[in-house]
């Protein structure tokens, strides 16, 4: 597999400007459902899912979230990428009443349970480095973004993945 | 080496396939590395009623408002990488009891 795959420079807005999560989840969603990878449904879909369960994730530096919801709105597998210019707020996956000010958003578009592990596992790799979420805050435009996915990707070179 | 009952873990998030996936596979290498065999049932929160019966205990990425009698643990640590060691110890500890 390789983590590019779910990565396209046209599904990566960087420098976002958005007062809440709400439109970064419209902007996300218009990027998928523009390239096919989900149905009109998907949005809802999400909205729901974060009400009921957060994907805040309060990390040590800059703090992300997971926007994700059920396989039956997908269509293709893939992530699409929000950096903010000024984070928003999200609540915290670990406890719902707790505020957490983002700063990049991976929207998560699986189109099958169970299915896409190794995806996952890299993409929590991604998201327990801080020095490389420093990397994306910076990049300007996808074209960046994706670069300095791959980059990373070759540097862990052929690590195997367990079970 | 001590022969013990194989436990069955249910594992469960929002959507029954993002985080609970990850934390399946942390949870697999873990038990492996100690040589521990067990089961896992993954699945969204909203279906941990209709497993909870199978299973030894619980962990999940989200509160859990109900765990139906049985230990749960919080697994988000394993998502954001802070404390994942405290809680993987932990879980494998389960696991041995």
């Amino acid at each position: 597999m390789k983590l590019t795959e779910f990565f396209h420079k046209e599904l990566i807005v960087t420098n976002l400007q958005a007062n809440n999560k709400e439109e970064v989840f419209e902007v996300l969603f218009n990027k998928l459902l523009e390239n096919g990878y989900v149905k009109e449904s998907f949005l809802e879909g999400i909205k729901t899912r974060e009400k009921n369960f957060p994907t805040g994730l309060l990390l040590n530096g800059n703090n992300v979230a997971i926007p994700h919801t059920d396989p039956e709105h997908v269509l293709k597998p893939a992530i699409a990428v929000a950096t903010l210019s000024k984070p928003v707020v999200f609540k915290n996956m670990a406890n719902p009443q707790e505020d957490v000010n983002v700063n990049i958003v991976f929207m998560i578009a699986l189109n099958a349970a169970h299915s896409q592990v190794e995806l996952l596992q890299r993409l929590v790799e991604m998201i327990q480095n801080g020095s490389l979420l420093e990397e994306i805050l910076k990049a300007k435009g996808g074209d960046e973004v994706i670069k300095i996915i791959e980059s990373y990707h070759t540097l862990k070179g052929v690590r195997k993945w367990l079970v | 080496m001590v022969s013990m009952r194989k436990k069955t873990i249910l594992v469960a998030c929002g959507t029954g396939i993002a985080t609970s996936t990850v934390v399946t596979e942390k949870i697999l290498e873990a038990a492996k590395k100690e040589n521990l065999d067990v089961n896992i049932i993954q699945c969204k929160v909203s279906e941990i009623k209709s497993y909870a019966e199978d299973a030894d205990f619980i962990v999940t990425t989200t509160i859990l408002k109900d765990s139906f009698g049985k230990k749960s643990i919080n697994a988000l640590p394993l998502i954001t990488g802070i404390g994942e060691g405290q809680v993987l110890k932990e879980i494998i500890e389960e696991i041995k009891k």
